[in-house]
């Protein structure tokens, strides 16, 4: 049970097996030029299904006029660029963007560095509070979405929630009856504390995972030259889990760039959608909402290219690292 | 919790030895700094874990004690009434799509993603970076960009507020990671294992189900668990393609079901959390280690 297959994993893949010499060769080559495809074949498939083919259809659409009228059976027309202009030309895009990226950025970085003090934290306490520490993530991270996300409305209820009660408690008298999600500002904070709290714990995880496989002896060995605890950390530990930080930050700016179900819980609370708009919900309100599949497709090509720009970067480093 | 005891840190473990033969009074201030941290760290747990327990506590309030200006800390005196007004409504039947809708994520995800990281990590053949790449940019295409087509894809197919419908987006959804996990446990059962099993007689599908599969189980079982949390907690998907009262999965359900009795009944609404979510937990404590360890391998590995 200690560290899992995974660890042997690392090792063996770096050194590949001595090519077999000779007669063995050859037929395992040929049944394996067919054998891969067919074993790929399922998972193309469905990705192709679920994926490639709404992709393609979505940015056919995003060049069509197609709202209601067409959802009745009205042929789609072909508008060009029209989707697109409208949107890039209306300044509510643009304001939800910046919204969006704002938001990205703030509770992924928050997210990183809670999360890495934490797993840090964790390698120097004894296990007694490790597994505290421990469990109470764990609870925070099965937690369904949805139940989570009603059971911070309630800690912020404006009567009974206990948010309110604390801070009135502590002398703050005017938060009596606070509503935290009728002003845009405070939504987002509100928001952005509940998204932080479901991300940190898969964050500290597989941060902790990335430190219990940095070598003791590394540490020894630099202790022994003189390298002070903080050198030890920024020359030793960083390098080594920096493919875990990239990728987990990674998936962070993915996940709340298009953070949806936080936001459209707590708007249906609130009850203010135009001002808390992050792209997610504003797609949904566009096309669900108001029909108007056209315009939607061609925002969400947007976005879709938004985010992969966004990680591009990340994804650059990951595949240096591979090589 | 024997998985997360074993894996002591190695850091710290060394670090010990090393300080060890210094005199008592260095040792000293290092063992009270650890104490002191292990403070904070408990503190931490208590605030992280509060809206956990906050849910089921509230969930046995009675409605004069949880609409209550005075918080109720334990739910001493409480009772069930709660759980009986959820299981009055209709949590039977969105319990019944979840299932549903989970279990052919699960199994269909699984053989899909096991067939493809075999491939990718058994055989090397041409377009297997290309897969790789394509698996990895896959993830970052957000679900949400995709609404539209989707509802419009499967209104075409008339798989709107089918188990099918939403099951095929699921799968779809979970594929990329699921192969992207199996993959590092494919490649670190060794080769020469198989091999040596051919040796003796084997043939090479014998030698893959006799020695390979077994070994594999835990990374299975891993990306199992990774499909099923996916599928019962999504949100989004089942919200556009799910949208008949008699087709609706768990947390659609707790939605409605919460805007019905907002600001009425929020022990039921509780509950209902309590009812979704204790399954998940449960079977998520045992085997997140694993799940941990599958996606670092899988980043260390890229």
């Amino acid at each position: 049970m200690t560290r899992p297959a995974s660890t042997s994993a690392v090792a063996k893949q770096a050194t590949p097996p001595p090519p077999v010499p000779g007669h063995v060769r050859p037929p395992r080559r040929r049944r394996g030029q067919v054998l891969p495809y067919v074993l790929l074949i399922p998972a193309i498939g469905i990705l192709i299904a679920a994926l490639g083919y709404p992709l393609t259809r979505q940015a056919v659409m995003s060049f069509q006029e197609y709202g209601l009228a067409q959802q009745f059976g009205q042929p789609p027309e072909w508008v060009g660029f029209d989707n697109y202009i409208q949107l890039f030309t209306d300044s509510y895009l643009w304001s939800v963007i910046a919204k969006s990226i704002a938001f990205c950025l703030t509770v992924a970085a928050t997210t990183m560095i809670i999360a890495t003090a934490l797993a840090v934290l964790m390698t120097v306490i004894s296990t007694g509070p490790r597994l505290i520490l421990q469990i109470a993530l764990l609870l925070a991270w099965a937690m369904p979405h949805l139940a989570s996300l009603t059971v911070w409305q309630w800690i912020f209820d404006s009567q009974y929630g206990i948010v309110n009660w604390l801070l009135v408690n502590l002398g703050f008298d005017q938060f009596a009856g606070q509503s935290w999600l009728l002003n845009p500002l405070s939504f987002f904070v509100v928001a952005g504390i509940v998204v932080t709290w479901m991300s940190v714990p898969f964050v500290t995880f597989a941060v902790y995972a990335g430190l219990t496989q940095v070598p003791g002896e590394l540490h020894e060995a630099a202790s022994i030259d003189g390298a002070s605890e903080r050198q030890r950390f920024q020359m030793i530990t960083v390098p080594l889990i920096k493919p875990v930080l990239l990728i987990v930050g990674l998936l962070q700016i993915i996940w709340d760039l298009k953070v949806f179900t936080q936001i459209f819980v707590l708007q249906d609370v609130g009850g203010i959608t135009r001002d808390t708009n992050l792209i997610g919900t504003y797609i949904y309100r566009l096309g669900i909402g108001e029909g108007q599949f056209g315009l939607a497709a061609a925002a969400s090509w947007f976005m879709l290219l938004l985010t992969v720009t966004l990680s591009l970067y990340y994804v650059r480093i990951l595949l240096r690292e591979e090589d | 919790m024997s998985a997360t005891t074993s894996s002591m840190p190695k850091p710290s473990s060394t670090r010990e030895p090393a300080v060890a033969p210094r005199s008592a009074s260095r040792r000293s201030p290092a063992r009270i700094r650890r104490r002191v941290l292990g403070i904070v760290a408990v503190l931490i747990a208590l605030v992280w874990a509060f809206p956990v327990y906050w849910m089921l506590n509230s969930s046995f309030l009675p409605y004069n004690r949880i609409r209550s200006t005075e918080p109720t800390f334990f739910p001493i005196g409480g009772s069930l009434d709660a759980y009986n007004r959820v299981f009055d409504s209709n949590f039977l039947s969105s319990l019944r799509m979840s299932m549903a809708v989970t279990l052919i994520t699960v199994a269909a995800a699984l053989l899909f993603a096991f067939l493809a990281a075999l491939a990718l990590s058994r055989f090397r053949f041409r377009g297997r970076k290309s897969f790789i790449l394509a698996v990895l940019i896959i993830q970052m295409i957000p679900a949400e960009g995709l609404f539209i087509s989707h509802f419009k894809m499967l209104e075409g197919w008339h798989l709107l507020n089918s188990v099918v419908g939403l099951s095929l987006l699921y799968v779809a959804a979970v594929v990329p990671f699921t192969i992207w996990m199996l993959r590092g446990f494919v490649a670190g059962v060794p080769r020469d294992l198989e091999e040596a099993a051919q040796v003796d007689g084997c043939s090479r599908s014998q030698a893959f189900f006799r020695i390979t599969l077994p070994l594999l189980a835990p990374g299975l079982v891993a990306s199992g668990v990774y499909a099923f949390l996916q599928a019962w907690n999504e949100f989004t998907l089942a919200l556009v393609i799910m949208n008949r009262p008699d087709s609706m999965t768990l947390p659609l359900w707790l939605r409605t079901f919460a805007d019905a009795n907002r600001a009425s009944d929020w022990a039921g609404i509780m509950a209902g959390s309590v009812l979704i979510a204790v399954p998940v937990i449960i079977f998520f404590l045992f085997v997140q280690h694993r799940m941990t360890s599958g996606l670092v391998t899988g980043a260390v590995k890229g």
